[in-house]
């Protein structure tokens, strides 16, 4: 019997669902399986750049990657503005890394000359200023900042509304949204893939695991190794003040209603979700050194999240080897590379070329047996 | 609009509301002098830029926020008035250092 979805992708967060709304783009009967509204999302916590200059220290394509879904971003951009009539208010005026110390500084500029030191690495553009040329271009920073690193790729936009877009998208080209449907259990069947949800099992001829931190559990039931952990992060967010931060930096971000992010910490092995003075005072004393006029401002949110990192920090895209159908989707960055999940990688599933095309990101890079 | 419930002997003071002097009640706070003195509007909203006004008058609704002596968003009705003091009205959004 023919299963009632050509595919099923499990994950309605940013990159689950990017890669649904391009399946379905291409005439694919799409159902997307989503939890409930308690489901513990990346996608609803982060901080909403579009980063370059970071990515790609180890493996030269995941830079290259990075780039080139940057580079698809202003169409990306004006083709769910069509389909949805919301506006991602994304920009690219290229990012700062700001450092506080000579420490920092030589540390991200050694980071950057050896990202551009890698061979077959397309050269990153990028900048090692000191103070008063960045002073220049921001002139809120405060004297502690000794310097930073500028990429003009960088960008950013807003997520949620980018969530919102992808969603509304998803659902204008035909998609199912399934909302309440987690999956228990994921098994092959000889046409395709059955999952066991909360709301009964869905059909698909193939299945797409984007589960987040999820799919440690899915991947091993199709024969997959998902190789991702829970990073956590904490995130402050200022009352909405006037226009004064035009760039992006790591750490500190203004949203285009006025909000002022500041983050992100990064913590292992602490599953919480719970927020904490400790960290957060940290990451407030540090902001405001960097832009001493935040000292004043209204703290009107807190919150943590749980980040989805792969063993390397790049990207996990593969086809399993036993069961040919069986595809895994797994990054932290599904901002950044949403277009690219949208285009790229959705083709590439529908046409099961993903091992063959981007063998790079595949997961026999973590498998011990292959390393010689 | 509002009247007082007593004529307690509470020693006046004056302070500028957007360059306006207003005397009132050393008892006051900045949110109940500003609506004695016929001001129902204190700041307009972050996004449409909407008039606002105080609402609870108890600290829990953000709605009475002005500037005062120079710093923004803080709550009319939680701070009392002093003598000589300056308060704006703010216009939608905070400014970085004000």
């Amino acid at each position: 019997m023919r299963p009632e979805y050509d595919i099923a992708v499990i994950g309605g967060g940013l990159v689950g669902t990017a890669i649904a709304y391009g399946l379905a783009k291409t005439g694919q009967r799409v159902a997307l399986l989503d939890e409930d509204d308690r489901a513990r999302r990346a996608s609803v916590a982060n901080f909403s750049l579009i980063w370059v200059q970071t990515k790609g220290l180890g493996m030269p394509e995941y830079s290259d990657w990075s780039r080139g879904a940057a580079d698809l971003w202003p169409a990306f951009c004006d083709e769910i503005a069509a389909l949805t009539d919301i506006d991602l208010a994304f920009t690219r005026p290229g990012g700062f890394h700001l450092c506080l110390s000579d420490a920092e500084l030589e540390a991200r500029a050694s980071h950057l000359a050896r990202i551009n030191a890698q061979p077959a690495i397309t050269q990153l553009p990028y900048e090692i200023l000191g103070h008063n040329a960045v002073r220049e271009m921001m002139p809120d920073i405060g004297p502690d900042v000794v310097g930073a690193s500028y990429c003009p790729l960088d960008g950013q936009c807003n997520s949620m509304r980018l969530f919102w877009g992808l969603h509304t998208g998803f659902g204008r080209v035909g998609g199912h949204y399934l909302s309440n449907h987690r999956v228990s259990t994921l098994a092959a069947r000889d046409s395709g893939f059955v999952a066991s949800t909360d709301a009964g099992p869905i059909a698909a001829g193939k299945v797409v695991i984007a589960a987040g931190n999820d799919s440690q559990r899915l991947a091993p039931m199709v024969g997959l190794n998902a190789q991702v952990r829970p990073q956590r992060g904490q995130v402050l967010v200022t009352e909405r003040m006037k226009p004064f931060l035009h760039y992006p930096t790591i750490t500190v971000r203004q949203a285009d209603e006025g909000s002022v992010m500041l983050g992100d910490s990064i913590e292992e092995g602490n599953p919480s979700l719970m927020v904490g003075t400790d960290v957060l005072a940290k990451m407030a004393d540090r902001a405001m050194r960097m832009f001493p006029g935040l000292g004043n401002v209204n703290i009107v949110r807190t919150w943590s999240a749980q980040r989805v990192m792969t063993k390397d920090g790049c990207p996990v895209y593969d086809e399993s080897r036993e069961h040919r159908g069986a595809f895994i989707a797994n990054c932290h960055s599904g901002v950044t590379l949403a277009p690219r999940h949208a285009q790229t990688l959705a083709s590439l599933i529908a046409a099961s070329r993903v091992s063959t095309e981007l063998p790079v990101f595949g997961t026999g890079r973590f498998d011990v047996s292959t390393v010689h | 609009m509002f009247r007082r419930f007593t004529d307690r002997p509470v020693p006046d003071v004056t302070i500028l509301v957007d360059g306006a002097r207003i005397t009132t009640k050393a008892s006051d706070s900045v949110a109940a002098a500003m609506f004695a003195a016929g001001m129902s509007s204190c700041r307009s909203t972050v996004v449409e830029g909407r008039a606002r006004g105080p609402y609870c008058m108890m600290g829990v609704c953000f709605d009475c926020l002005v500037v005062i002596d120079g710093v923004g968003s803080r709550q009319g009705c939680m701070t009392r008035v002093r003598d000589g003091m300056v308060v704006e009205t703010q216009d939608g959004r905070r400014e970085l250092g004000r």
